[in-house]
């Protein structure tokens, strides 16, 4: 089994390195000068020297990828050239406003989805069933924004005035001082991933409800309660716990739209900015936050999904 | 010495002509009332995308009155003082376009690599594999976002980037399809009478998985949707003055208190394209687990 | 009537019915079983008779309904109990073996915690004395009953072992009626036959009364004390052992003895033509009349009544009187008297591996022109390894195949075209070597242009004769394989391969997924084309009675290995190997059976 998580880990790892390649190929392409970009249209020839060595841009493509890799690593991760400022001060507070959004809207969607999928399974085409599945599926289709905008004129300001349309938390405070500001963004993203994790625990439930097993188990004449939570459901679980990692992923990607609906102040945000402003190195900071988040959460369910699997736990003992 | 039904004394089956099997799986879907609600809502709003313009009482750009106002036109000014029920009309068509050509090429692009994957197994399965993974790690709008940055607001870059950030999505579920077909022995069968391997994946495989792929496109379709329109909305997809659903609601969502018309129209419209897409793709998937278990 | 405690199963006209169309699935069913005694429940697949296992469970299948008759187990009526008390009847008082208990057993739970939890549900003991309980039922079915093995999941088990678990599981309350579903299916006959043993062992220990449901009557001839014989949702026969395997007398049972490969091969093995009626599709009449050689007007107006002809044995038959014949027996027909010509397939020291384990050793073998030679081994032998290597289809092989004198190479892709269609093959289970989005007409046009291009109207008229030589009619071509039964599909994978006029077929277990009926309607086809076109075949199974049916030779694999070979006379009569012996030994069989009796 330690083989397997080794070589999940490994490989992990070297998705994250592929990832840093394609993210540096991808704005090293940019045309015209970083330097210049950084420094506005005005600036003098020896700044714009001085700071093109500063930045490595004289030396080849692999050297300038190494240095700015290894800065990646160790926290180095560049300056913002639209404000100057070192871009891991600029983010670090977002990150943490960004990261509580993620986890509150996953605190409760992730138990709500499991709840709801395993009770329109045993609900299976009855009018409960069809309901659900129908809702779901309408809020599956919508995109974020469309969901966020609609929350927006329903609770803050055309038929309710109960919540802010605007997330307005000062620089320098946490999202956790302002709950308030919390609700509709978070709420937001809990509709989105809802729909797709509860119909994943349906069907894995159906699908074991079906089994060899689970007949078995009750032409041993066992009470259905046991027959319910002792035979089905751990088997039905494993396919949500992967599911669910991969939209805890998901939302590190979709609070790009939503923060921008809400103003919130987190990375989302951050990067539409920063992509407006064509700021590269936050952009990079950015995407290789975004896309290390999902390989890590990936990996984590890959082992999560081995330590609940008797087959895969024992296997190679 | 015939255990068969199909000697000519034998009991006649009905006389079935079976169409082909995405047709079957379509008809099965068209028994759901969910699927049928679902398409009349897609018909109706791919109409109003493609035909809207003939439609509409002025240019899209054209400035009829005071912004924001709610007495001019059917729907009023937006922020800029153009009429909203126009901009409306005129802004489903690049929308549909853009999601239109993004998942036909991301689709193509996947299947190919999903079934080659597939059938090729091994070292060549696990490379393409990990290469995807890698395009996994970034969520659709992130990559959307990286490319932008590098290159600018380019329409045809943004399909293109789109569309490869489906194909390993779509990718890892044609070879996941296409794996169970894989080891049936039909396709020994054809290796050991020496087909082709293209004649293989296309003539072999591929009309084995119509069904996923046929759900597959339609999920596609619906996230494309969102997509564009979200790339859009973020004012990095279609700029100004261009009419587009998304962009309406970019310009328009800070006065939506007092001119919420010129917001929720292009939301609404959106809303339904995605919803009556994705109902469709739902009675498909749930019509081709009864055809392909028969 | 019998007392209750004498006769804990009693089963009453009873009907099930598919509750959306009412149709009926199982009809006018009435059994009893006696505490101690195995009644055999036989029959083909879709006759009914695992629903009817399940009915003494007081369980149905979703979609299906009891709608009328009454299942008694211990005296009481299964229809008129709560639902509480019929689980607490489940697996306390009726318990079931499962087919699969590779599916039945449930992957995240220990052993342990699967045995106990029946007795914590069923029975009163304390705990120390459910342990107890649970390692004498571990210690009955021969298997450990440490902590070490109790720990284990169900993967951690051989296929057999975990047939053992179910068994344990099974008779740990003590019940008063088994339902066995087949338990012995997919297991080899080695482990087959001990764990029919253990079956046996138990009931009578025991008295417990029951029912095993099979398809196998070589099974059911070893195990049952009576034998009831369902045909299409209906019990058409029904006796003790002895009477239904000597003196059949409903039509279906004689022509199902008659489709029984006899491993004395004292007869040829003759199919039964037609297929059974599926619920919704069954005539007026009796349910086997079109099928029926007998067959009078009675037959087609009403469905027969049972009648007893000796005390025990029932039949459902206007023509019972005439049927005390029995079938009239073919001479046990010699095998086409064709002489072996020169060798069309030699194999000589190959050996081969999957990844980095080897899987067969210094294979030789030669197959004659005109000849059958039939490789008989277990699953897990190389005996379809060894198939494959000869197709191209397994590369990762060393030493030599060669082809009429000439060398082949290793893959199907790099061998000439020429090679490829010399030899053919046939694959075990003909739902997956058809392509499903092909109609019949299409898969064989295709063989046909792939070797002998020619105009789309010469290819017609073609598929036409190569359907004709396989038995099908023409209708054929336009469907598609789900609209044919099992045996029509590997008609017409036959014909596929025939189209490529072949020097070899190779047969990997043509008939394994077949009913025994059709089973030997494809082994008479074969032996009708080893007559016609003088083709040479090897025939790959695992099971040793058919081979009397059909090959001249016999090699024995085991283990990857060749252990004996020879004609088949000398095989079966004189076998060398104690290899060879075993399998002779361990291969249930009517005859052997109902002599031992």
């Amino acid at each position: 089994m330690s083989r397997f998580l080794l070589r999940r880990l490994a490989l992990g790892l070297l998705t994250l390195l592929l990832v840093s390649v394609v993210v540096f190929a991808a704005t090293q392409a940019l045309p015209g000068d970083a330097a210049r970009a950084i420094l506005g249209r005005d600036a003098t020839p020896q700044r714009l020297a001085a700071l093109r060595a500063q930045l490595h841009l004289n030396q080849s493509v692999f050297s300038q990828y190494g240095h700015w890799l290894s800065g990646m690593l160790t926290g180095n991760l560049g300056t913002s050239a639209a404000s100057q400022q070192s871009v891991s001060s600029l983010l670090s507070g977002r990150i943490g406003n960004s990261a509580f959004l993620v986890f509150v809207s996953a605190l409760v969607a992730i138990p709500l989805s499991i709840v709801l999928g395993v009770w329109m399974a045993m609900r299976r085409d009855k009018l409960a069933d069809h309901v659900g599945s129908t809702v779901s599926l309408v809020l599956a289709a919508l995109p974020e924004f469309v969901i966020g905008i609609l929350l927006v004129v329903v609770f803050a300001t055309n038929v309710f005035h109960s919540l802010p349309a605007v997330s307005l938390i000062p620089p320098g405070d946490h999202a956790w001082q302002h709950l308030n500001d919390v609700i509709l963004p978070a709420a937001t993203l809990v509709l989105a991933v809802t729909p797709y994790i509860s119909r994943i625990m349906r069907g894995s439930m159906i699908e074991v409800l079906e089994s060899d097993y689970v007949t078995m188990a009750r032409l041993k004449g066992l009470p259905e309660r046991t027959v319910i939570w002792r035979h089905a459901v751990p088997n039905a679980i494993v396919p949500a716990i992967q599911v669910s990692a991969l939209q805890l992923a998901w939302m590190a990607g979709g609070v790009v739209v939503v923060e921008f609906v809400f103003s919130f102040p987190g990375i989302g945000a951050a990067l539409v900015d920063a992509v407006g402003n064509r700021d590269v190195p936050v952009v990079q900071a950015l995407t290789m936050i975004i896309a290390a988040v999902y390989v890590v959460l990936n990996v984590g369910a890959d082992m999560a999904t081995i330590l609940l699997t008797p087959r895969l736990r024992t296997a190679g003992r | 010495m015939t255990d068969t039904a199909l000697t000519p004394s034998a009991a006649p089956m009905a006389p079935v002509l079976r169409q082909r099997q995405w047709l079957a799986t379509l008809r099965t879907a068209l028994g759901f009332t969910r699927t049928r609600v679902g398409l009349l809502i897609f018909v109706v709003m791919v109409l109003i995308a493609l035909l809207g313009p003939l439609f509409a009482p002025h240019s899209p750009t054209e400035f009829v009155g005071a912004p924001n106002s709610s007495s001019t036109g059917l729907f009023g000014t937006d922020t800029l003082g153009r009429d909203v029920f126009s901009r409306f009309l005129y802004g489903g068509r690049s929308v549909l376009g853009l999601a239109a050509a993004a998942t036909a090429f991301g689709v193509a692009l996947g299947v190919a690599i999903g079934l080659a994957a597939a059938y090729a197994g091994g070292v060549a399965d696990e490379v393409l594999m990990r290469i995807a993974d890698v395009f996994l790690a970034f969520p659709q709008i992130v990559l959307a976002l990286l490319v932008v940055t590098a290159f600018g607001p380019k329409l045809w870059l943004i399909i293109l980037t789109v569309a490869i950030s489906h194909s390993p999505r779509v990718a890892r579920v044609m070879r996941g399809a296409a794996l169970q077909v894989v080891e049936r022995d039909f396709v020994r069968a054809a290796e050991a009478v020496g087909e082709k391997r293209s004649r293989i994946l296309f003539a072999e495989l591929l009309p084995n998985v119509t069904s996923p792929l046929l759900v597959e496109t339609g999920l596609r379709l619906t996230y494309s949707i969102g997509l564009m329109a979200g790339i859009s909305f973020l004012g990095l997809g279609l700029q100004p003055p261009h009419a587009d659903w998304g962009l309406m609601i970019n310009e328009n969502r800070l006065d939506v208190t007092v001119q919420p018309w010129a917001v929720l129209l292009p939301v609404l419209a959106i809303a339904l394209l995605t919803v009556g897409t994705n109902l469709v793709t739902d009675g498909v998937a749930r019509a081709s687990i009864g055809v392909d278990r028969s | 009537m019998a007392a209750p405690g004498r006769t804990p199963v009693q089963i009453r006209e009873l009907r099930i019915e598919l509750s959306r169309t009412r149709e009926d699935i199982v009809d006018e069913i009435s059994l009893e079983i006696r505490a101690g005694e195995v009644l055999g429940l036989v029959g083909e697949s879709g006759s009914g008779k695992t629903t009817v296992g399940m009915a003494l469970l007081g369980y149905c299948r979703p979609g299906g309904r009891v709608a009328a008759g009454a299942v008694l187990v211990d005296g009481r009526d299964l229809s008129e109990l709560a639902d509480q008390v019929l689980r607490s009847l489940r697996g306390g008082l009726v318990s079931y073996i499962p087919q699969d208990p590779g599916t039945a057993l449930n992957p995240a739970l220990r052993i342990r915690k699967q045995l106990l939890e029946t007795l914590e549900t069923h029975t009163k003991l304390s705990e120390a004395e459910r342990v107890q309980r649970m390692r004498e039922s571990l210690g009955e079915v021969a298997l450990p009953s440490d902590d070490e093995f109790l720990t284990r999941y169900p993967h951690q088990l051989s296929g057999g072992q975990q047939q053992r678990v179910a068994i344990a599981m099974a008779f740990a309350c003590r019940p008063k009626v088994i339902i066995c579903d087949e338990p012995t299916t997919g297991l080899d006959v080695t482990t087959q036959a001990r764990v029919l043993q253990t079956v046996k062992e138990l009931c009578r220990l025991h008295s417990v009364a029951a029912l095993y449901v099979s398809h196998d009557l070589a099974v059911v001839a070893e195990l049952a004390d009576r034998v009831a014989v369902m045909y299409a949702g209906r019990i058409v026969e029904s006796g003790t052992r002895d009477q239904l395997f000597t003196t059949p007398r409903h039509p279906y049972t004689q022509r199902l003895l008659r489709a029984v490969p006899d491993l004395a091969g004292k007869r040829t093995v003759l199919g039964i033509p037609g297929r059974a009626p599926l619920p919704g599709n069954r005539p007026g009449g009796c349910f086997f009349e079109p099928r029926c050689q007998l067959a009078v007007d009675a037959c087609r107006q009403s469905f027969p009544a049972a009648t007893m002809l000796e005390p025990g044995h029932q039949v459902r038959c206007y023509r019972a009187a005439d049927t005390a014949a029995g079938v009239t027996a073919d001479e046990a027909a010699a095998l086409p008297g064709i002489t072996a010509g020169d060798s069309v397939l030699e194999i000589s020291g190959l050996k081969a591996r999957h990844g980095t384990r080897e899987t067969l050793f210094d294979i030789e073998l030669a197959v004659s022109r005109h000849e059958c030679v039939a490789l008989v081994g277990e699953s897990g032998s190389g005996k379809t390894t060894l198939a494959r290597c000869v197709a191209g289809l397994h590369r990762d092989y060393t030493g030599e195949i060669r082809l009429a004198g000439a060398v082949l190479a290793n893959s199907a892709r790099r061998r000439s075209s020429e090679h490829r269609r010399q030899i053919q093959y046939v694959f075990q289970n003909p739902y997956a070597s058809l392509n499903p989005r092909r109609t019949v007409g299409q898969t064989i046009a295709r063989q046909l242009q792939l070797f002998f291009p020619g105009s789309r109207r010469e290819v017609g008229s073609r598929v036409s004769q190569c359907l004709e030589r396989v038995a099908l009619s023409e209708t054929a071509i336009n469907r598609f394989p789900d609209q044919l039964s099992g045996g029509e599909r590997q008609r017409v994978a036959i014909a596929r391969a025939l189209a490529a006029e072949p020097a070899l077929l190779v047969c990997d277990e043509v008939t394994s997924a077949l009913d025994v009926s059709v089973q030997a309607a494809i082994i008479d086809l074969l032996r009708d084309l080893r007559a016609e076109i003088g083709l040479s075949i090897l025939f790959i199974t695992h099971n040793l009675a058919l081979i009397r049916n059909i090959a001249d030779r016999v090699c024995v694999m085991t283990e990857g290995r060749i252990v004996e070979t020879g004609t088949v006379t000398e095989v079966f009569e004189d076998p060398q190997a104690q290899y060879t012996k075993q399998l002779l030994a361990n291969t249930p069989s009517i005859e052997a059976a109902l002599g031992h009796a």
